[in-house]
């Protein structure tokens, strides 16, 4: 039996300004795809119904990796992962945590602007619609329930984007157009810990691209699956620390993915690195203290404490390599 | 339901198919123009079943709408043959039993053949890493293998 997508129009944009027209007004219910990767699965689940889907695939000004006079990495959001993970331009982490998105398959139809808004994932919604219905929708679904969290008046999909713990550890900003104009926010700001309303971008904004800025920190991503490929991350962790001549951290970024409904800065982990030498022993003092205050809900693979857990050892393996990192 | 006419270039040839908008390219391919070369496996774009080669790149039809292909160069497993003579990759699958069932086979192949028109001479690291996005359920895995570095011989050996 074919899972069939179900009845959509399909129209393809020339430039950017046609398709933020084609989406500047939200009762024609039309919604962008570049690779498809995430949108057309979730057509297929009845997790979206669309009237329209507007393709920005055609619009070459949304394409490539280019570097500017002060050396940032301007990377356009339809810049496939695939083409990422093999680009000597971009920083290493970036391109490390795009090798290991999805499948190889996948990275040649996923675009990192697609990957930075991915949906929000959970056990409850990433369903059949026929199973929903048994089970009763969740919040995510237009029900009146969360499932992970029958109390809670809020929605705990989990933020799955591998790549928004590394721009955000690397301080990158995005782009965002829309017929009523642009403007630049940073990616940390474009995250919001909501599970439905996920992004502070609105349906109308086009995310156009991404700015990495020089950097001489030194890096690591770490990825927790059940499997080394086509799984999404149960754990992303990105890391970045400048370090002076005597060893010292000056600045240390540690970002979480993958745990929560928006990546999560470890900030008091970020502090306490601050002016030491990284020795195993503050970097598993600073792993523990990145793990502490976070809760992790069962809505994915795999219990709530051993993802916990996880993130320490997981942040230690970053700190450590990026310790060790030849910059 | 919205009609379109699409202008699909399945291995080398332009096909005109007026179709449903939101068809995806494994449907088309199957039921549109009787291509069932293509596989349809879990159609949520997790197996690797259907894959197929655009502008020479794997990419999983059961989860690309036909409308995004449009004006890319499409190949299945039916071109990869050159008309009675089979790809080197077809042959060695064969010779060396690289398939139970069958059903993996197409997508390991073009997922193969694109990773040696990149990288004639694959370590087998290079290949467990291009057939990463290919599921076999014979666990097939090392006869799949050892079928690539034989294609890959045999090519070089030519090409000396």
């Amino acid at each position: 039996m074919t899972i069939q997508v179900p009845p959509v129009g399909f129209v393809s944009a020339g430039t950017l300004e046609e398709a933020a027209r084609l989406v500047s007004d939200p009762d024609d219910r039309a919604v962008l795809i570049a690779g498809g990767t995430d949108l057309v699965p979730k057509l297929k689940r009845h997790q979206a119904a669309p009237i329209t889907l507007v393709s920005l695939a055609n619009i070459e000004a949304m394409h490539g990796i280019a570097i500017t006079d002060d050396g940032a990495c301007v990377i356009g959001a339809l810049t496939t992962l695939s083409e990422i993970a093999s680009s000597p331009d971009v920083p290493t982490m970036l391109a490390s945590a795009a090798a290991t998105v999805a499948s190889p398959q996948i990275r040649n139809s996923a675009t990192i602007g697609g990957n930075l808004c991915v949906d929000t994932r959970c056990n409850y919604i990433d369903m059949p619609l026929t199973w929903r219905q048994a089970r009763g929708h969740c919040l995510k679904d237009g029900g009146d329930t969360c499932w992970v969290a029958p109390a809670s008046d809020r929605c705990w999909a989990i933020s799955s984007t591998d790549l928004a713990p590394v721009v955000i550890a690397l301080n990158a900003s995005v782009r965002l157009v829309s017929s009523r104009g642009e403007r630049v926010v940073t990616a940390d700001s474009l995250y919001r810990s909501d599970g439905i309303n996920y992004l502070t971008k609105t349906s109308d904004e086009i995310l156009v691209d991404v700015t990495i800025p020089a950097t001489t920190a030194r890096t690591s991503f770490q990825k927790l699956r059940r499997r080394g490929s086509i799984d999404f991350a149960l754990l992303s962790v990105a890391c970045a620390v400048d370090v002076d001549s005597e060893g010292r951290c000056d600045t240390a970024r540690i970002v979480v993915g993958g745990i929560a409904s928006a990546p999560v800065s470890a900030t008091d982990a970020e502090e306490f690195l601050v002016g030491k030498q990284l020795t195993p022993e503050v970097i598993d003092e600073a792993s523990e203290i990145a793990s502490k205050p976070v809760r992790a809900q069962d809505n994915t693979d795999t219990g709530q404490r051993y993802r916990k857990w996880m993130i320490s050892v997981h942040v230690a393996k970053a700190l450590t390599e990026a310790a060790t990192e030849r910059v | 339901m919205t009609e379109s006419i699409l202008r699909l270039t399945v291995n080398g040839a332009l096909h005109t198919v007026v179709t449903s908008s939101h068809r995806t390219l494994l449907e088309v391919l199957r039921k549109d123009l009787d291509m069932t070369g293509t596989k349809h496996g879990c159609d949520l774009g997790e197996c690797g079943a259907c894959t197929v080669l655009v502008d020479s790149k794997p990419m999983l039809s059961c989860i690309t709408l036909a409308s995004q292909v449009e004006g890319r160069e499409i190949t299945t497993i039916e071109g990869l043959s050159d008309g009675p003579f089979p790809d080197e990759l077809q042959t060695a699958f064969s010779e060396l039993g690289a398939a139970q069932c069958g059903y993996c086979t197409p997508g390991m192949i073009l997922s193969s053949r694109s990773l040696l028109d990149t990288n004639p001479d694959p370590t087998t690291d290079d290949i467990n890493e291009a057939l990463a996005g290919n599921l076999c359920r014979c666990t097939g895995y090392v006869a799949i293998i050892s079928a690539v570095h034989l294609a890959a011989t045999r090519t070089l050996g030519r090409a000396e």
